[in-house]
């Protein structure tokens, strides 16, 4: 029902998102969601990949530091209402959410949650038939 | 001008005459008060007998900051506490400051010392001195608010800080003379430059800066924005404060007030005294202080002396700019930083490696103070705002220690260069030599 997400931690300076891609990609690990959080003088990566454990590794193995975290991975119709009515749902069972990120391609949409309280976020997305990833 | 001839241009001969009078002195004073002295001589195999004049002053064993940490707080005394009537302190390595006693003689010599620097930039009883160093444990507020009474002239107290009210009191008390910290000076001109109010009303001449280097150029910034002319004035807490010398008309030195503050230079690494003229560290025999003497205390500073007699007429040795360390001390804003505090906090606080780099800089005339850190890797998170709570917490521990509220920078693990031997973590950006 949730997905892993790796987080990493990155430094703000020119090249090290280059870094990271160009590890995964000689790993062949292909990438579905990527973002970054930022304040003044360091950044968080978030990633969603096809093998979280095996980018873990090449990661770490190159001196990033590394976490894996859980989120809410919701794919749905791509058209507009979609991602309202699921904010609601969360909203209404009084869910926080910490971060999310969202794209689009196509006829879908896939959005990534961070809720702070992951159980009740899935019970309550579950029992309205969304689809997680 | 001079405010006490005999004292300040008195003969070399004399002058040795005296010093020497009052090393024995101060030497019998710390041998039968104050026991580390008493014991320390003991296993040198000096007595006070062997204390006849100022030549033998290299018979006696040195005293060095740590003897002021280890005796905290009032083991070096050399006075009961009932003739103790001050207390000052500057910050020290393990969280404990410096603690200095004075009796009401030693604030009598602090405010002769001052008078004699006050009067040396031209001061005198009908001019307004607005003091804005610090006032509290720092000796530079109290130290200069005494000197300006002792000369008979008009204190306006302000302590640092406020700005606006600070450049509102110089306007309207009329005031002369401005003293401060030279960085401190620099957004002064530059806050009064903003208000737009005009300098002609504005009776500013004078500037009396010190308790952090300062180059030439600084000097003629200041001189050029402020309008005034830039004196020196030197000092240290644990020789008294700020009075310990100061610049005359000529600035081709820093006088020193040798019949009190007995300087030396020695060689850093032999502790011998070098030729005269040459480099070497900044050595000071308390020649007449009774709360805390200090004998031959090492001050780390590198500079030399000229012992010509000055154009001013003073004849007292003259110091030249300090010209750097010979310990891994730093001086950010006035304070003194060890980087070995820094690595204690960082050595406390779980969260992180024991890794660390300080960079220190001058930007728009203030101390920047930086230290890069690496977070363990099991406390790396997903999470930014946990993340800048980790900075927060090693800032606030930092600063509850050295007093300094540092820039704290996460960097990525294994990114700060690990060295064998002696690391170097530390980089100093500033230039005060010219």
């Amino acid at each position: 029902m949730t997905t892993k997400q790796l987080s990493v931690f990155l430094e703000n300076k020119t090249g090290r998102l280059n870094d990271v891609t160009k590890i995964l990609a000689k790993a062949n690990i292909n990438m579905r969601a990527f973002s970054v959080a930022d304040s003044a003088d360091f950044g968080i990566l978030r990633l969603l990949v096809d093998d979280t454990e095996k980018a873990k590794e090449e990661l770490r193995k190159n001196g990033f530091a590394v976490s894996v975290t859980d989120i809410i991975g919701i794919k749905m119709a791509n058209k507009p209402g979609t991602l309202n009515k699921i904010l609601d749902i969360l909203a209404e069972a009084k869910v926080y959410i910490e971060y999310m990120y969202a794209y689009s391609d196509s006829d879908k949409a896939i959005t990534a949650i961070k809720p702070d309280d992951m159980e009740k976020a899935v019970k309550v997305i579950s029992e309205n038939n969304i689809t997680m990833l | 001008m001079i405010w006490n001839e005999t004292a300040e241009c008195m003969s070399r001969d004399e002058r040795t005459a005296l010093q020497g009078k009052r090393l024995k002195a101060v030497v019998e004073r710390v041998y039968f008060n104050c026991e580390p002295y008493r014991k320390r001589m003991q296993q040198a195999g000096v007595t006070p007998g062997d204390i006849n004049s100022l030549e033998d002053i290299v018979k006696l064993p040195f005293t060095c900051k740590q003897d002021l940490r280890d005796y905290y707080p009032f083991g070096l005394l050399s006075s009961p506490m009932s003739e103790i009537v001050r207390i000052h302190a500057s910050s020290g390595t393990t969280g404990k400051p410096i603690v200095v006693g004075y009796t009401r003689n030693d604030l009598g010599v602090w405010n002769e010392v001052g008078a004699r620097c006050l009067t040396a930039y031209g001061l005198g009883k009908n001019d307004v001195v607005q003091v804005s160093y610090g006032y509290g444990l720092f000796t530079g507020g109290l130290g200069v608010h005494g000197a300006v009474e002792t000369i008979g002239g008009t204190v306006v107290p302000m302590s640092s800080g406020n700005t606006d009210k600070q450049i509102l009191m110089l306007r309207d008390m009329g005031v002369k003379a401005l003293c401060c910290t030279p960085s401190y000076a620099l957004h002064l001109a530059e806050c009064i430059e903003r208000s737009g109010i005009p300098r002609s009303d504005f009776q500013l001449k004078v500037g009396i800066f010190g308790a952090e280097p300062w180059t030439e150029q600084m000097r003629k910034e200041i001189e050029r924005r402020l309008g005034v002319k830039a004196f020196d004035i030197y000092g240290l807490t644990e020789i008294t404060g700020p009075g310990v010398g100061h610049e005359c008309e000529f600035q081709c030195g820093t006088h020193i007030n040798e019949d009190h503050f007995y300087p030396e230079i020695v060689n850093p690494e032999t502790g011998e005294p070098v030729a005269p003229g040459e480099v070497g560290e900044l050595v000071f025999t308390t020649l007449t202080k009774e709360g805390m003497p200090l004998i031959r205390f090492r001050t780390h500073d590198l500079t030399k002396l000229n012992y010509d007699k000055c154009e001013c007429g003073r004849t007292s040795v003259r110091m030249s700019k300090i010209m750097g360390r010979c310990d891994d001390m730093l001086i950010i804003r006035g304070v003194n930083v060890f980087p070995s505090q820094i690595e204690s906090v960082i050595l406390e606080t779980e969260e992180f490696e024991p890794h660390f780099f300080i960079t220190v800089d001058r930007v728009n005339n203030t101390d920047t103070f930086e230290i890069k850190v690496e977070v363990k890797e099991q406390f790396y998170t997903d999470d930014i705002s946990g993340m800048l709570k980790l900075q927060k917490k090693l800032a606030s521990r930092i600063q509850s220690v050295v007093g300094l509220n540092p820039t704290i920078r996460l960097v990525e693990p294994r990114s700060l260069q690990r060295s064998e031997g002696k690391e170097k973590r530390v980089l100093d950006k500033r230039v005060f030599c010219n």
